[in-house]
């Protein structure tokens, strides 16, 4: 167990390293200049020597291979450079979002994963009765419904019903942990009910599934309690997959509410990243998408160690 | 009515059980009108081939009836006079486990992989008998204990997948035994297993039973089985019973024309090999739409117009012995064995060709170990799955490949089919080196040399028709100018293995697995080969459409000059088509000889246990053997024994087996083996 944990540890640094040679050169590939968006934005004139002197600041006038080496040697080090665009470190710009971000996603998860293991197992009880049809509308529902529409009606009927709306300006929870809530609690249903539709679709089959095993009619045959075979030996069974689907969309959450965060006027890392790509503004583009990537990897990792503890076949492999 | 009937009640009595499945194309029904009894201590078989309701007519007396599809529509099923029909769910859950367990086939699927034995074992005990973790543990090493795990105290806290196929149903045992119950239902307790660890598990169930007095009905296609351990017999066919009464009866004078027909069927150890098997011709009905009358009479050779009309009932044929014939009486007389075709005695196509059509000569196969999860260098392990094999095969000429699970013999296979490149050794097919042949040898060789494998059922592309899967080789190898001819040419070998032409449009699941693997036949003909090398071709068939298959196989080897490297487990099927025999164990040849000679005389060790241990479909012949259960398991070619490795199973084994790798030689004319002690 331990020879595994550490081999997928070592095995994400290779992974990270791809992901850095994709994003820097993919980024170079893709048409818009910096310091021409900078300087000339405004529709003010510049002369040619102003711009390559400003390349030369920002470090563009260097070969591709010294960039990447500047970068890399950077990353190492624990320094991720500063934004081209705002000229202030990209560890601050990335930091004051990822807080905000990272509490509606964890947020979001808890909801959705509270939400469907009850819904998904109840679907897969009783299976073609009306509780199951219940919960399937529920589920293709949230599959249908875009979050942001969603968020949107939910801000109206705020609106609407109570007169009143969330607050527009974030405060961290251990500030004002009632001004925190009672801003991010929205959001995250919005997009903890799309989240929550898809967990409990893959809960229903999973459990639908293991409950046609051989090891299930064997519980059966030996007079365990309905409760408890369902319990104790089709949950552990069948919760593998939905952890895989949990884990994945959690990762998808930390940088892709992007839509959904304009609707709540959130400062999220969603936002953050369209601005950097639309700006052009290659260390903080390079640095979110190393992040978003560690977010994937480290959730993988954490996915197949719950794989590991649920699974005796993988701890003994 | 015997005595002890009288006497007292029946442990278990079957009243007229129906069960039917409710599907998407209509209602099937899968049991009708089954009525048998099962006394104290007795142990009853049911008989029948796949899909004729034996299981689920035993799922049935637990209520375990796949939900919500089946349902259990008529009769009683009384246990110690309780009908256990009309008992609440949760007095049934009572029932279950404590007084009737059950012990069901695939022991690599019926554990729950993700919780320890020890849990597994013990739920049963603290459920019903109320035992606290503590009791119930001693309880559990006990049991694994009685049912032959070594160091079980350890194994408790194992997982499934840490144990061997035989060791999961020795668990799946230890589980049914926990509570003492007073019926166990076995449900093809060893077919997923190999001969001798198959006739471990037989003989520990049959002893325990003895030893506690427990009841068994054991469920089973094979009638070899029936005859070692079973007191009574019911036969099924088709949903409906056809033939009950006590083994020594069914099996000294069968009743109805399908018993008779199922006994000819299998071939048959203790028998002289008849030239060719007896059949039952087609296939057993579909039971959403069964045939009028009885259910057997579209393939039975006795059938009168009468059969057609009314369903025959159940009548004595003898004293205890039922019979559901309306010609019951007659059968005797009108049922001999087919003389005829037992006269055809046609001259096997044995042309004496100058060279060996293949010769393997020092062939060795070793796969790296596939490296556990997580490990990230290699272990340089090895598995050793074949060692020094050698042998030839004539034109025209049959060898079988025989032995258990993991002994090699598929990879043998599968490395003259150059699926597979030798690790070692060499390779020869009419003459030439094929050992390391590539591309246009490799195709030429390909034409040459087919394959027909186990599996009907995964081998054929499920999105193409058989007149696409057929007609794909003959167009990549240019053996069809164009597309009419390829369609003829299909036709042609179609018939030849005994379908119809328009089958070409079917897609494979629109076909019976007798008419699949004649289809994985007709593939191998498609490109004329000479050499046909058959991985347990019929292995995943019903005795029945066996036979057709065998009897196919041979038809094909005469009329087409075919030789065949047919590898299989079975030993009474292998003895049947085969002109010589070779026996494999644990990546070594054991022995080889003529079949004759090795059936009659084996001389290594293992082959006279692996012949010991299987049952022959005749009580009275099983009573008079000694049953010698070869103890053990084979150890794993990842780190096999020193010496002979077979020695850790042998009971001729001395010191000298350790040391002494003993070479295949010649212990009489024509008959080698690989024992020092000879």
């Amino acid at each position: 167990m331990l020879r595994y944990t550490v081999h997928r540890i070592l095995l994400m640094i290779p992974t990270l390293l791809g992901v850095a040679v994709l994003i820097f050169f993919l980024l170079r590939i893709m048409p818009g200049d910096i310091v021409e968006l900078k300087l000339l934005g405004e529709g003010a004139s510049v002369t040619p020597d102003v711009l390559a002197a400003e390349r030369a600041r920002l470090g563009l006038d260097k070969t591709l291979i010294w960039q990447f080496v500047d970068w890399m040697g950077g990353l190492f080090t624990g320094d991720l450079g500063v934004s081209m665009w705002t000229e202030r470190p990209v560890a601050h710009e990335i930091g004051i979002r990822l807080e905000l971000s990272l509490q509606v996603a964890i947020m979001a998860t808890i909801l959705a994963t509270a939400i469907a293991l009850p819904l998904g197992t109840l679907a897969a009880l009783f299976r073609d009765t009306w509780i199951d049809h219940t919960i399937r509308v529920f589920a293709i529902a949230g599959l249908a419904v875009p979050s942001f529409w969603l968020g949107m009606v939910l801000i109206l009927g705020l609106l609407l019903v109570f007169n009143w709306i969330p607050p527009l300006t974030f405060t961290p929870l251990y500030e004002d942990p009632w001004a925190n809530l009672s801003q991010l609690i929205w959001p995250a249903i919005a997009v903890g009910y799309r989240y929550s539709a898809v967990a409990t679709r893959m809960t229903r089959s999973s459990l639908l599934e293991v409950l046609k095993e051989d090891y299930i009619r064997t519980a059966r045959a030996k007079g365990v309690y309905e409760r408890l075979v369902v319990a104790r030996h089709a949950m552990r069974n069948a919760l593998l997959p939905v952890i895989t689907v949990i884990g994945l969309e959690f990762a998808f959450l930390i940088g892709g509410l992007v839509v959904t965060e304009q609707v709540f006027n959130l400062n999220g890392i969603g936002k953050l990243f369209v601005q950097a790509v639309a700006h052009g503004d290659y260390t903080l583009v390079q640095a979110l998408v190393m992040l978003v990537a560690s977010f994937f990897i480290i959730i993988n990792f954490v996915v197949d160690m719950l794989y590991a503890w649920l699974d005796p076949r993988i701890r003994y492999g | 009515m015997p005595v002890s009937a009288q006497v007292a009640p029946p442990l278990l009595e079957v009243d007229g059980l129906h069960v039917h499945f409710v599907t998407s194309r209509g209602v099937v029904r899968a049991v009708e009108d089954i009525s048998y009894k099962v006394g104290a201590g007795e142990v009853v078989a049911i008989v029948g081939e796949s899909g004729c309701g034996k299981s689920v007519s035993a799922l049935a007396v637990m209520r375990l009836v796949a939900q919500p599809a089946g349902r259990i529509v008529g009769g009683r099923i009384l246990f110690e006079g309780r009908d256990l029909l009309t008992v609440s769910e949760d007095a049934m859950r009572e029932v279950r486990g404590r007084d009737i367990s059950m012990i069901f086939q695939e022991p690599m699927t019926s554990l729950n992989p993700v919780l320890p034995i020890g849990l597994q074992i013990m739920e049963p005990l603290v459920i019903h008998l109320g035992m606290d973790e503590k009791a119930a543990r001693a309880r559990a090493e006990e049991l694994m204990g009685l049912v032959g795990i070594p160091d079980g105290t350890r194994r408790l806290d194992q997982y499934p997948h840490q144990f061997s196929g035989g060791m999961r149903q020795r668990v799946m045992i230890a589980i049914g035994l926990a509570c003492n119950p007073k019926l166990i239902i076995a449900d093809e307790p060893t077919t997923a297993l190999d001969v001798t660890i198959q006739a471990q598990i037989l003989h520990l169930m049959k002893d325990l039973s003895q030893r506690l007095g427990i009841a068994m009905v054991i469920i089973t296609h094979n009638l070899g089985i029936v005859a070692r351990y079973a007191d009574r017999v019911n036969v099924m066919y088709a949903a409906r019973m056809v033939e009950q009464g006590t083994a020594a009866e069914v099996f000294r004078e069968p009743k109805h024309p399908y018993t008779i027909g199922l006994l000819r069927s299998v071939p048959r150890l203790d028998r002289p090999r008849g030239q060719m098997l007896e059949t039952i011709e087609g296939l057993p009905p579909n039971l959403l739409d069964p045939p009028e009358g009885c259910r057997f009479h579209p393939r039975c050779a006795l059938a009168i117009d009468a059969c057609r009309a009314d369903v025959p009932p159940l009548v004595a044929a003898a004293p205890d012995h039922l019979s559901a014939c309306i010609r019951t009486s007659e059968v005797g007389r009108l049922a001999r064995p087919a003389e005829a075709i037992r006269a055809e005695a046609a001259t096997r196509a044995s042309d004496a060709s100058p060279g060996p059509l293949l010769e393997v000569r020092g062939l060795a196969k070793h796969f790296a170990a596939g490296r556990a999860a997580g490990s990230w260098r290699s272990d340089h392990a090895e598995i050793r799955a074949v060692q020094d094999v050698s042998f030839t095969v004539a034109a025209g000429e049959t060898l079988g490949l025989v032995g258990e699970s993991g002994c090699g013999k598929t990879t043998v296979g599968r490395v003259i089919l150059r699926l597979e490149d030798a690790t070692k050794g060499q390779i020869l097919f009419e003459g030439a080196d094929v050992t390391n042949a590539r591309s246009g040898d490799l195709k030429a060789l390909r034409r040459r040399v087919q394959v027909i494998f186990q599996d009907p059922y995964s081998s054929l592309n499920p999105r193409m028709t058989i007149g696409q899967i057929l007609s794909e080789p003959l167009t990549v190898y240019g053996l069809a100018r164009s597309r009419t001819a390829a369609g003829e040419r299909v036709a042609e070998i179609l018939t030849q293995v005994g379908l119809f032409p328009y089958m070409a449009q079917r897609y494979p699941h629109e076909l019976s697995g007798g008419q699949r693997q004649r289809v994985g036949i007709a593939r191998a003909l498609a490109m004329q080969p000479r050499f046909i090398v058959c991985d347990e071709p019929v292995s995943a068939l019903d005795v029945s459409i066996q036979a057709q298959i065998i009897n196919l196989l041979e038809e094909l080897q005469r009329s087409l000059g075919l030789a065949y490297l047919f590898i299989a487990h079975d030993l009474a099927v292998v003895r049947h088509i085969s002109k010589r025999v070779a026996v494999m164990y644990l990546g070594r040849v054991m022995e080889m000889a003529g079949r004759d000679e090795l059936y009659a005389n084996p001389r290594h060790p293992y082959t006279q246990a692996l012949l010991e241990a299987v049952p022959v479909p005749d009580p009275v012949a099983e009573g008079r053997r000694a049953h010698k259960v070869l103890a053990g398991e084979v150890p794993s070619p990842l780190n096999p024994p020193s010496g002979c490795v077979f020695r850790t199973r042998c009971p001729k084994a001395t010191e000298d087996c350790k040391v002494v790798v003993p070479e295949l030689r010649e212990v009489d004319a024509g008959h080698h083996a690989a024992c020092i002690h000879l």
